[in-house]
């Protein structure tokens, strides 16, 4: 496939800018020297190029996709529709407030109603991503220990199947990671829990239920036993799709928490973004919140910033786009559609595991939640088949492999997350495609070795692409 | 109710005693039951016609302007038809990150595309595949700059408030110090910097142009942070880059710049785009995704994403960043705007800016607002009247004009782009002169 790059020809190009009807004005300034080189193509081949690479990509829209961790749930068409809505696209974000009092509607009926859902007082939407709720969440905490002048809470505690995002986001806050292994059912040791917290205990980051698909049982004691050491709780939300509606994190004992929009509320990936991780917390961490808080003043809605606010995480409102999408969705749910989402979620979860865990050893052997682990570890062993190769053989049945290698803590993982969204026929198709892979690996391992054969390109030699890095395209001179 | 459950509810039941459970209750039954919530206080789900009709209502609410002339940080461009048409296309859409490289040669082949874009706009000699804003991107930019006896960064007071609070939070975060340089007649006071940069400065960020519309002395500004040894940071519009000198022609360590110009509409803030470059030195110093060229088992050119060895997935507490979902679409859309721009089109669109912004401020110049400052500008400038700001922009906004952005009772930042006519500009100076006239 050609790169844009490599078509049309100089000369060529598209018609788009009118004539200067003003007296044409050069600046007295240095001018860049190196000639600009972008693609010289006529519409008709720029239309024909994205087309072609169109091709190339497989998305949700294509076939199942059941991605651990990533909730690839259908992107419901009526969310596009609201998202272009040109009352929304061609809003300038510093327009005066009497100007803007839809998008003020937005932002508060939003927020209100993840606040609902979540059992929080509070919520920004600014956040663009959850990682960035994370770090925002985190700002949070340090903000209030910082309030409090109890500056000796250098540390967050988070379990050894965290996502890598939450040390990650952790270190962006200044505070040092403690890890917790996990205990031998996936979940968090207690014991080890009570030894870790202490005086410096800032907060525990944890989702529950966690990264291996297990709902924490412990889970009121856990945080009981953080805020008894003076440390907050933080509820990574990437997971809230197997308990929206069921179960809420304020509930649970958790103090701030982010959400994933572009997971749980059906807000398309992109390609990996624009998501948006709104953060939502208790009251008594309100004060702190970033950005500007939507409130009823005499004439409407009006923006105020938080009395104590840490700041700014992002310019401007958030990734406002793609909270018209969840919204839309959430309005659609309602109040019954949000847990029946959750349930058949952890419905089609449990039926593929059950339909696989004669062949697939299943890294815990018990109900799971939304997602649920296979642990290849003994294939590996046994007959060198790795989580790796069965993943790349998936490609071959145009199904999107689960997510590989994580967590951390079971060997040769494959983390499979059908969601609510696909029906009984697709999960018995995946089921027996799954089952044929085990079938073709014990019959003849080399052919999982050789997977992918029918993708638009075979396994990529990734040790090259880091060891000699090519990150443009080069021009002929 | 609007639902996306393909399965009846017979079917979910039937599906639940295959597995060994009557019910949803017993499926959640090992869940504790002090944390079961009974219902929840919210309405009942509307099906999709209410939902749409819903929200056009609230679209309704806000006031579309068709003739605009604030910038400030959020600018408003013509976005050629084929940029939606591309970033439409639900392949595009509903992708997740192109983790499984062999059926993600779309987006990554994009990826790569938009990065040698990127490059070519700054000159510099690697991008990576974007961050959520320009402000967030230079608040991590500020971040790659920090070295370990060097932990206090350098911003100029020119720089758009936006972008400054960012990184005054990122810096409460992660505790690097913060010190604003002094902004003198609308640009930076070099010499103010130069009496500040010290042996413990990280770096030195500078907007360009800046958020008072005025073109900064890029080459000196960044001679002065080098001296200190310090690395320089510029934010750049990516529209000028067409005109400008470029960041790496100034010496710039790393580019930053936010990317919503190119293609992606005012959207109340976002969706936007940040973009990052640097140079092949601070490559390894890049948070974020980047996509790098390769081959297949069969010799066949690839794209993968690579130098993971940076990323959350892998380094966790020791990542460069946290950065995991970023602004993908975004990127593309970025893409296909410069490939149908082309060089050709976006010097073009940069020289109607330039020429636009010109015409305007000479026409408010007569009509009573004069200029503040007298510096080369590109496409924003600020005028003083004895006037109210508010009263003259009430005026405008009573004519469907979004004028300015006001600064104080007495100053506007205006903008002017490819978009705003002769006839348009007239207009708006004949409603100012009224106003000023009075």
């Amino acid at each position: 496939m050609k790169l844009i790059f490599e078509r049309g020809k100089e000369g060529q190009c598209c018609t788009l800018m009118p004539a200067c009807d003003v007296p044409q004005v050069s600046l007295p300034v240095p001018k860049r020297e190196k000639k600009l080189r972008l693609p010289h193509v006529s519409e008709n081949e720029l239309s024909r190029h994205y087309t072609e690479l169109g091709k190339q990509v497989h998305g949700v829209n294509d076939g199942f996709y059941p991605l651990g961790s990533c909730t690839m749930k259908y992107n419901p068409k009526v969310n596009e529709k609201a998202a272009s809505l040109t009352g929304f696209t061609n809003i300038h974000p510093l327009q005066p407030e009497h100007t803007v009092q839809g998008c003020l509607n937005v932002l508060k009926q939003t927020q209100d109603m993840l606040c609902e859902i979540t059992g929080m007082d509070a919520m920004t939407l600014q956040p663009a991503a959850g990682a960035h709720g994370e770090f925002t969440g985190l700002l949070l905490i340090k903000a209030y220990h910082d309030s409090r002048k109890d500056t000796k809470r250098t540390k967050i505690i988070v379990p050894d199947s965290a996502h890598g995002t939450n040390p990650a986001s952790a270190t962006m806050v200044g505070y040092e990671i403690v890890n917790i292994p996990s205990a031998s059912d996936g979940c968090v040791d207690i014991e080890k829990l009570r030894e870790a917290v202490g005086e410096d205990t800032a907060g525990l980051m944890l989702t529950n239920p966690n990264t291996v698909g297990i709902f924490d049982k412990n889970i009121l004691e856990i945080t009981s036993i953080v805020h008894e050491a003076g440390g907050l709780a933080y509820y990574d939300g990437a997971n809230l799709n197997a308990v929206m509606g069921v179960v809420r994190p304020g509930d649970m004992g958790f103090d701030v928490i982010h959400l994933n929009l572009h997971k749980t509320f059906s807000t398309p990936h992109g390609g990996g973004g624009p998501g948006s991780g709104p953060v939502g917390c208790k009251e008594f961490l309100a004060e702190f919140l970033p950005g500007l808080q939507p409130v009823e003043k005499e004439c409407g809605l009006g923006l105020t910033a938080p009395e104590h606010t840490v700041g700014s995480v992002k310019a401007f409102n958030g990734n406002f786009l793609v909270v018209v999408k969840a919204m839309t969705y959430i309005l659609m749910l309602g109040r019954e559609g949000i847990p029946a989402a959750a349930k058949n979620a952890v419905l089609n979860a449990n039926y593929m595991m059950n339909r696989l865990k004669d062949i697939y050893p299943m890294a815990y052997d018990t109900t799971c939640m939304h997602e649920f682990v296979m642990c290849l570890e003994k294939m590996k062993h046994d007959i060198d088949v790795s989580a790796m190769d069965v993943a790349k053989a998936l490609l071959d049945y145009g199904i999107h492999p689960p997510t590989m290698y994580f967590p951390l803590i079971v060997h040769e993982a494959l983390m499979i997350e059908p969601t609510e969204t696909e029906s009984r026929e697709t999960l018995d198709e995946a089921i027996a495609v799954f089952r044929k892979i085990y079938e073709d690996a014990q019959q003849d391992p080399q052919s999982l070795h050789d997977a992918p054969l029918h993708t638009p390109i075979r396994r990529p030699d990734e040790v090259r692409a880091a060891r000699k890095p090519i990150l443009r395209y080069t021009f002929e001179s | 109710m609007g639902s996306f459950l393909p399965n009846s509810e017979q079917e979910q039941l039937q599906m639940l005693k295959e597995i060994g459970f009557n019910s949803f209750e017993e499926l959640f039954g090992h869940i504790p039951q002090q944390v079961l919530l009974k219902s929840l206080n919210l309405a009942e789900g509307m099906s999709e016609l209410q939902a749409i009709d819903y929200m056009e209502e609230l679209a309704e609410k806000n006031v579309k302007f068709r003739h605009i002339f604030r910038g400030a940080g959020a600018y408003n461009h013509y976005i050629p038809a084929i940029v939606g048409s591309v970033t439409g296309k639900e392949q595009f859409v509903t992708a997740y990150t192109p983790y499984q490289a062999e059926i993600s040669q779309g987006i990554l082949q994009s990826i790569f595309e938009y990065q040698t874009m990127i490059c070519e706009l700054t000159g510099m000699d690697a991008s990576n595949a974007s961050v959520y804003d320009g402000a967030t991107a230079a608040a991590e930019a500020v971040a790659m700059s920090v070295e370990r006896k060097r932990n206090t960064a350098y911003v100029s007071g020119t720089s758009n408030p936006e972008v400054i609070k960012v990184i005054k939070t990122y810096c409460y975060g992660n505790g690097i110090d913060l010190v604003i340089v002094p902004e003198k007649d609308g640009l930076t006071d070099k010499d103010a910097l130069k009496a500040a940069l010290s042996a413990d400065s990280a770096c030195f960020y500078v907007q360009q142009p800046n958020f008072y519309g005025n073109i900064e002395d890029c080459d000196e500004l960044g001679e002065i942070a080098h001296a200190a040894g310090a690395k320089f940071i510029m934010g750049c519009n990516p529209i000028s880059l067409a005109v400008l000198k470029t960041p790496a022609e100034c010496g710039a360590d790393i580019a930053v710049g936010e990317g919503q110009p190119l293609g992606m509409g005012l959207a109340f803030g976002g969706p936007y785009l940040g973009f990052m470059t640097a140079s092949d030195k601070m490559v390894r110093k890049l948070p974020g995704r980047i996509v790098g060229e390769t081959v297949d088992r069969d010799g066949k050119r690839a794209y993968v994403l690579t130098l993971q060895a940076r990323e959350q997935h892998i380094r966790r507490e020791k990542a460069s960043s946290n950065i995991c979902s970023n602004q993908a679409l975004c990127a593309l859309t970025a893409g296909v705007y410069l490939a149908a721009m082309g060089a050709q089109g976006l010097t073009q669109a940069a020289e109607l800016c330039i020429s636009k912004a010109h015409y305007l401020q000479d026409v408010l110049a007569q009509a009573g607002l004069k200029p503040k400052y007298d510096h080369p500008f590109f496409h924003e400038f600020v005028t003083v009247s004895d006037v109210d700001s508010g009263v003259i922009l009430e005026a405008l906004e009573k004519n469907g004009i979004l004028g300015g952005y006001p600064l104080n009772e007495k100053e506007i930042l205006w903008c002017a782009t490819e978009k705003n006519t002769k006839a348009e500009m007239d207009q708006a100076a004949a409603i100012v002169k009224e106003v000023c006239g009075k």
